[in-house]
């Protein structure tokens, strides 16, 4: 179980892996999460599920390589094995009856984005896709959007590729122009979901953030993923990972993520080290 | 007539020093030697009226195991314990022998009550450090029997229905097989090899262990019946979401359950120096509650090197940890704020936690619990600095299964309804443990399993086989 059937490199930094976990993939939706560990004393990495084949048995995972885990997650080749992954966890990302939407996706968050924009698309949806990146060497997944989506708004911080600035840019645009969507759903970076929350609040549109924060077990046991959603205390790995972006404490959130930033840079560190020392 | 050791005191459980413990994450009790156990089994006088077994969840017979362990038939004496419980190297180390076994020990009224435990737990490890592999063969073609859960409850009820002769298998949210045992319980307090071999024990028994399967997302409880042909379910699934205070502060960074801080330390074993997991270290650390979990984290802090303060809001006296851990986490040089309740979790500028503000409390007239409520002093309030604040105020019921499974019945905190015999609201669905009764010891966990063992053999003995 759990090995790697396919393996590809989207940009630099985010690497595309499929893997055999037909107990995931038998009940996965768009929106759900898995918790993998790559080696027998990995840590447990929370993904949210980019992809899944039903019929092979298979998931899709898109991820960037931020830590030590992720680096010893994309160290693993195709045909290798993974020590753990468990799912599918979270809620899927309730999309009944939306007939027309804008799915956001910013940087690594489009791998989460898009199987919400492509289910929204089975269902006959108007969708918007609005994808935002640093410049053109991070672009992921321009195609599949284009697909996934009835138009597509392709947004570079440095204008090297598309329209320059952040995704806020063109929703603004939207929301000035366009009567009404019956929802916005963000998935990126908690800064942009911060903003994309702002800019859609005076319309008074249903928005959507997905939450990434730190866990460990994901079947609601150890209470680390909370997070703040009006006023009350949520556990994004068991009421969520979707919750009402108007009402999310991002501020707070986003302090919460870099509870471990001094860890992670020192594993950072230690692994490089290890990787010169095999060059060696 | 034998001759009885009338000595007062129970034999002295040897330990690591106070000092030398304290900076590591080995067995603090080192267990008995045989000569010690003998003479501390002589003690007990084989009271006609047997009150020690009264006091035991799962109903040992102990006078009879510490008569065996006196004449040195350590492994009959296994064989006794053994009849009655499942995991006996697991409870001689955790069991609240003192409110159960040895609190009611003739020997108890005047001096020390025999150390039951202790001799449980010396018979225990003797059996598996002397014992062969398991001849019993694993049963085959017997009707299957599903368990969700490999905590304490979830073993239990797995063992006795594999010496029944069902085909058994256990899932396992984590990746590792064991529940709270594994996550919870600190290796100085239960060492996890304890844990392996006694899981190891149920496998030898054909008891199947699938990892990294969560009933109520992967699996539906129904589909378990419909899909996977099993005949009956038994649902052991443990303590949930942890229980917060709903003060200020609470979600600043340096705040965590004692549930998270414990997995991290015990199951992802982040104290190691090359683990990939991190875990928060601070120079000074509160922890806040007074049962067992509250020891545990106050004790894995202390070991990673910080000051504790324990803040508990009664007395000493309504302490509801263990008394050995208490004890051990003084001696480790903990501290203790009784009489104390959080109000505020003072942070900085950038959220980081730099103290904790309380009042003093008193204790006024008892609360449905049987235990003095505390009422809060008005103009005590003092800030405890600290980086780290553990949360260990119990937990809810998990609700991943209740919400996702039609018809099962939950009470108002989400804990699932059963009867006295561990049957819910679903025909062929069972419950037991602190997904039941929230959050509250291995042995009566153990005892729920045990319990649903039994009715599940007598729902199918009356069901007929689906072969």
């Amino acid at each position: 179980m759990y090995r790697i059937v396919q393996r590809e490199s989207l940009n630099a930094s985010v690497t595309r892996i499929t893997v055999e976990a037909p107990l995931v993939a038998r009940r996965a939706e768009a929106g759900q999460f898995v918790i993998l560990r790559a080696d027998e004393r990995g840590e447990r990495i929370p993904l949210t599920i980019a992809d899944h084949d039903r019929a092979r048995g298979t998931v899709t995972l898109i991820f960037q390589v931020v830590g030590g885990a992720t680096m010893s997650l994309d160290a693993k080749r195709e045909g290798d094995r993974l020590a753990d992954l468990v799912g599918p966890l979270g809620r899927p990302t309730d999309l009944d009856g939306m007939q027309k939407a804008v799915v956001i996706g910013g940087g690594v968050g489009c791998a989460i984005a898009l199987p919400v924009a492509k289910k929204l698309r089975a269902q006959g949806a108007d969708v918007t896709a609005i994808i935002g990146f640093r410049s053109r060497d991070q672009v992921i997944l321009e195609e599949e959007f284009r697909a996934a989506s009835t138009r597509l708004i392709l947004m570079t911080d440095d204008g090297s590729c598309g329209e320059r600035g952040n995704v806020c840019v063109p929703l603004r645009r939207l929301l000035a122009a366009v009567e009404r969507y019956d929802a916005v759903l963000a998935i990126g970076p908690l800064v942009m979901m911060k903003f994309v929350a702002a800019e859609t609040r005076p319309y008074k549109v249903k928005t959507v953030a997905s939450m990434n924060p730190i866990m460990i077990d994901g079947t609601g046991m150890c209470g680390c993923c909370r997070v703040s959603v009006g006023g009350e205390m949520k556990f994004a790995c068991v009421d969520g990972p979707d919750f009402d972006a108007h009402l999310v404490d991002f501020d707070e959130a986003i302090r919460r993520s870099r509870t471990y930033s001094a860890f992670e840079a020192a594993a950072r560190e230690r692994h490089c080290n290890l990787y010169k020392r095999e060059v060696k | 007539m034998p001759n009885f050791n009338m000595t007062l005191n129970k034999h002295t459980m040897p330990a690591q020093s106070p000092s030398e413990r304290a900076k590591n994450f080995r067995e603090v009790a080192l267990g008995y030697d045989e000569n010690t156990a003998v003479e501390e089994a002589r003690r007990c006088v084989r009271c006609k009226t047997r009150p020690c077994v009264t006091g035991c969840p799962v109903g040992i017979d102990i006078p009879a195991f510490v008569g065996l362990v006196a004449e040195g038939k350590f492994e009959e004496a296994y064989e006794v314990i053994r009849a009655a419980s499942s995991l006996p190297a697991v409870c001689g180390r955790v069991c609240a022998q003192e409110t159960q076994c040895e609190g009611k020990c003739t020997r108890g009224i005047k001096g020390e009550p025999v150390a039951i435990g202790r001799l449980e737990r010396f018979v225990a490890d003797r059996h598996m450090q002397n014992a062969s592999a398991s001849a019993a063969a694993p049963a085959v073609g017997g009707r299957k029997v599903a368990v969700v859960g490999s905590g304490p409850a979830g073993l239990a009820c797995a063992g006795d229905l594999a010496k029944l002769g069902y085909d058994v298998t256990v899932f396992e949210a984590l990746h590792l097989a064991g529940g709270v045992l594994m996550y919870g319980i600190p290796e100085f307090r239960l060492p996890k090899e304890i844990v392996r071999r006694e899981i190891a024990g149920l496998e030898a028994l054909g008891v199947k262990f699938v990892t990294n399967a969560v009933i109520g997302q992967a699996f539906l409880l129904e589909e378990l019946f419909e899909e996977e042909g099993f005949e009956a379910v038994f649902l052991g699934t443990g303590a949930g979401l942890p229980r917060f205070m709903n003060i200020p502060g609470e979600n600043a960074k340096g705040v965590f359950s004692a549930n998270e801080f414990l997995t991290r330390i015990n199951l992802m074993k982040a104290y190691e120096p090359d683990a990939e997991t991190p875990v928060f270290r601070a120079a000074r650390t509160v922890v806040v509650g007074g049962g067992n979990v509250a020891m545990d984290a106050a004790r894995c802090a202390r070991r990673l090197g910080s000051e504790v303060t324990v803040v508990y809001r009664r007395s000493e006296a309504e302490l509801p940890a263990r008394r050995e851990e208490v004890l051990h986490a003084k001696e480790e040089g903990i501290g203790f704020a009784f009489l104390t309740n959080p109000v505020e979790i003072v942070c900085d500028g950038e959220d980081n936690v730099v103290g904790v503000r309380c009042v003093g409390m008193t204790l006024g007239e008892a609360d449905e619990s049987g235990r003095r409520r505390p009422i809060a002093l008005e103009g005590s309030e003092r800030v405890i600095p600290a980086a780290c604040v553990i949360m260990a105020l119990g937990t809810s019921p998990n609700p991943l299964i209740a919400r996702t499974s039609v018809g099962l019945a939950t009470g108002p905190r989400g804990e699932i309804l059963t009867d006295a015999e561990g049957r819910t609201s679903l025909p062929g669905v069972f419950a037991g443990g602190d997904a039941v009764t929230g959050a509250a010891t291995v042995i009566l966990a153990m005892g729920a399993g045990k319990t649903a063992a039994r009715s599940i053999d007598a729902y199918l003995k009356e069901k007929p086989s689906r072969n």
